[in-house]
């Protein structure tokens, strides 16, 4: 059958299951734009191609599916650069179409063109520009092949105009063929038993579960494995969700806003047993005093992450879930040839820890309204299964650390790169991707007017996300370091509570605005927010401006030198 | 050259933009490259790139394990200088005037050097080998002045098994 090289890109997209893109059109991709028109794929146009991106993002973290954006070339591009970046480090499956000027003209600086390959090569799993369009179907398999395998990531196909108008012979490859390309999903059977005989042997195990537990779906399989070993977990920032929060067995988020407990169980720890995870800077504190005591067995689907930062003394490549279940085997046949240490004490220890560090802060009756308060009253008045979307900084870690999560692929946010801005377009993803679940981004006032315009999308396409701003007038992680550490000398980091007018701003966007400044006003509200289902809510709380993110590991320094409150701003303090 | 630098040789697929994927990874990672080679093989979908990379700026392994994810790259390995034969090929301009003529004449004689071009006060040398020789003469042509030097970067060769392989595998049990 012979069609256009843009009826094929089309038609690719819908062989490989594609049910919605999110984009914005522009000359260069046009001719794609047109066949569009007759296919089934839902699109949602943007207000901003950064915008389209993060809703990819979104769309991929709920749903688990690879998110799909185009948009056009240079301006258009260069605006998904954020995106891929942020999808880079959260190894998010990311299929991004670009525009691009006509092969002839690549080179020429021709108007709306720039090197969209050269920008996004440091910033994409892989990226393909296409120069034939007989390459196409080919290339968007291997694309989707690709962005969804190995450890999951974004690709990029820059798709120059000529090859959109140039006539093909329509032909779905049956397989995709990269020699250079293998992931290995097995895990060693060696290093399997050898693990096994680790954990056999530990006395103070933890488990420090990452992102990778979400990406391979592995999270009945880490249950199974805590329960079966009694070995307590720890969720990082893109692990929250992976184990239930409300699990005996679950210390919650460790590093530097993670809860003394997970923080000083993993400092104290005899073996981690490291899944899908990456011993990230934020952590992992100074790496050389990171769990002093550990021997590690490190999981990981990516070769490169073993021994990146902190050298494993049992290394395993491969899939969270293959290897999860193949050491859930091998603890289960060296279980019944003998006796395994008693973990009674260390989870005692972790249990006291526990009762006498507890997150905490005062909400007083006649204010000022506490940010905490404000996502626990969320929690509490919204379904268990509700997503839960932030931006980055303080309201994200207070987020991470107040909400309890009890379903994997609850929680969505820009943890590698920390994107602000993430949470408005990415809350649409998701919602596009889980329409009949409730989606409420936390954002903060920062991180709202970066990408706020989104909500224009959300209410033309219906999309009824709800938005809690905690606005506290400030850029408030920023606020807090400056107080920390460099003796409260603010410099630019006020932004004002009123300007803009966040309820107006909302109305004005096709959404319904609320807000609050009192702690009595907070569940109210949101139950009138959670009662609207035909458009976007954006509720604008009014939070203490001086309420700083605690527990705290300075930057650089040792986990063991954790900060638990005000009262106690010193290192080790109580 | 100390003994922290690696040689790696690394077979890529033969398409536009290779090059640039992998001394984009290296120069994001940090990664310092002392020479690179880069040239069509015996079969004309793949090249073979030869990096000599510094290992100081970063562990081998994780050098390695970063190229690998690229999926241009097909396979890599790594050459210690006992497994491997090195070569290098130099091309150099040295002042001659008078009397140093026939010294650098005798030079090139004696490192096998080719001598390329002879102008009225400079000559171009050639001269191929293992890098240490290309660095011994450079050294030994200092002194006369030189006005040019290019070195292609290394290229190199796993060394060839020299018994049989039954008779390794014997050897290894017995060991």
């Amino acid at each position: 059958m012979k069609m256009s090289g843009a009826q094929a890109l089309i038609k690719s997209l819908e062989m490989e299951g594609v049910e919605v893109m999110f984009g914005l059109p522009g000359g260069a991709i046009l001719p794609v734009y047109d066949p569009l028109i007759d296919s089934s794929i839902r699109h949602i146009l943007v207000r901003h191609e950064q915008g389209a991106g993060h809703m990819a993002e979104g769309y991929a973290h709920a749903t688990g599916r690879p998110g799909v954006a185009m948009v056009t070339s240079g301006p258009a591009a260069t605006n998904i650069v954020t995106p891929l970046a942020d999808a880079y480090l959260d190894s998010i499956p990311l299929v991004v179409i670009t525009g691009q000027v006509p092969l002839s003209a690549i080179g020429s600086d021709a108007f709306q063109e720039c090197d969209t390959l050269g920008i996004t090569m440091p910033v994409t799993k892989h990226n393909w520009l296409v120069t034939d369009a007989q390459d196409i179907p080919r290339i968007i398999r291997e694309a989707f092949h690709v962005a969804t395998t190995g450890r999951p990531g974004p690709v990029l196909v820059d798709f120059p105009k000529d090859i959109a108008n140039q006539m093909m012979t329509w032909e779905w490859p049956e397989t995709v063929n990269l020699p250079g390309y293998k992931p290995n999903l097995k895990g060693h059977p060696k290093q399997i038993k050898e693990a096994a005989r680790l954990i056999s042997e530990s006395h103070r195990p933890v488990i420090y579960a990452g992102g990778g537990i979400l990406k391979a779906r592995a999270a009945e399989q880490l249950r199974e494995l805590a329960e079966l070993t009694g070995i307590p977990v720890v969720t990082t920032l893109m692990a929250r969700g992976a184990f239930p929060d409300d699990h005996e067995l679950c210390l919650g988020m460790p590093g530097m806003h993670g809860n003394y407990t997970a923080v000083t169980a993993m400092q104290k720890a005899d073996l981690l047993i490291a899944l899908g995870s990456r011993f990230d800077d934020r952590v992992t504190g100074k790496v050389g005093a990171f769990a002093p005591d550990a021997k590690i067995i490190h999981v990981d689907v990516d070769p490169a992450e073993l021994g990146k930062v902190r050298r494993p003394d049992v290394p395993i490549v491969g899939d969270c879930r293959n290897v999860i279940e193949k050491v859930i085997a091998a603890v289960c046949s060296d279980q019944s040839k003998h006796d395994w240490p008693d973990l009674t004490p260390w989870r005692n220890q972790v249990k006291a820890w526990q009762t006498e560090f507890p997150l905490t802060y005062e909400q007083h009756e006649d204010g000022p309204l506490k940010p905490q308060f404000c996502i626990e009253s969320l929690r509490d008045h919204t379904p268990d299964d509700t997503i839960v979307v932030s931006g980055v900084g303080q309201h994200q870690m207070w987020t991470s650390q107040y909400w309890k999560f009890r379903y994997p692929y609850t929680w969505v946010n820009s943890g590698g790169l920390g994107t602000m801005g993430f949470a408005v377009p990415a809350a649409i993803g998701a919602k596009v991707g889980m329409p009949e679940r409730m989606v409420w981004a936390v954002d903060g006032d920062g991180c709202f007017q970066m990408t706020a315009q989104e909500l224009v999308t959300a209410s033309a396409e219906q999309i009824p996300v709800k938005i809690a701003i905690l606005n506290n007038a400030y850029l408030g992680m920023v606020r807090q370091w400056q107080e920390l550490f460099y003796e409260e000398r603010y410099s630019e980091v006020y932004l004002s509570p009123d300007l803009p007018d966040y309820v107006k701003w909302a109305e004005a966007m096709g959404c319904v605005g609320f807000r609050v400044d009192t702690p009595d006003d907070v569940v109210p509200t949101i139950e009138k927010a959670n009662e609207i289902d035909d458009r976007p809510v954006v509720i604008d709380f009014r939070t203490d401006y001086r309420e700083k993110v605690y527990p705290m590991v300075a930057a650089g320094q040792s986990n063991d030198n954790i900060i638990l409150g005000p009262e106690t701003d010193r290192p080790g303090g109580r | 050259m100390d003994g922290s630098h690696h040689i790696l040789s690394v077979l890529v697929e033969n398409k536009f933009g290779v090059l640039s994927r992998i001394s984009g990874l290296f120069s994001r990672r940090g990664y310092n490259i002392y020479s690179l080679a880069v040239s069509p093989t015996e079969d004309p979908r793949y090249s073979r790139m030869t990096v000599v990379v510094d290992g100081d700026s970063a562990p081998i392994e994780q050098v390695t394990k970063q190229l690998n994810k690229l999926i241009p790259v097909i396979k890599i390995s790594e050459l210690t200088p006992e497994e491997a034969v090195e070569r290098e090929l130099m091309l150099v301009t040295v002042k001659v005037g008078g009397a140093s003529r026939s010294q650098v004449t005798e030079l090139a004689s004696i490192f096998e050097a080719k001598i390329l071009d002879v102008g009225y006060e400079a000559m171009t040398l050639m001269v191929a080998g293992a890098p240490e020789k290309l660095d011994a003469m450079t050294d030994l042509l200092a002194p006369y002045e030189i006005v040019e030097l290019q070195r292609t970067g290394r290229i190199a060769l796993a060394k060839l098994a020299r018994e049989s392989s039954k008779l390794k595998l014997v050897k290894n049990k017995g060991a």
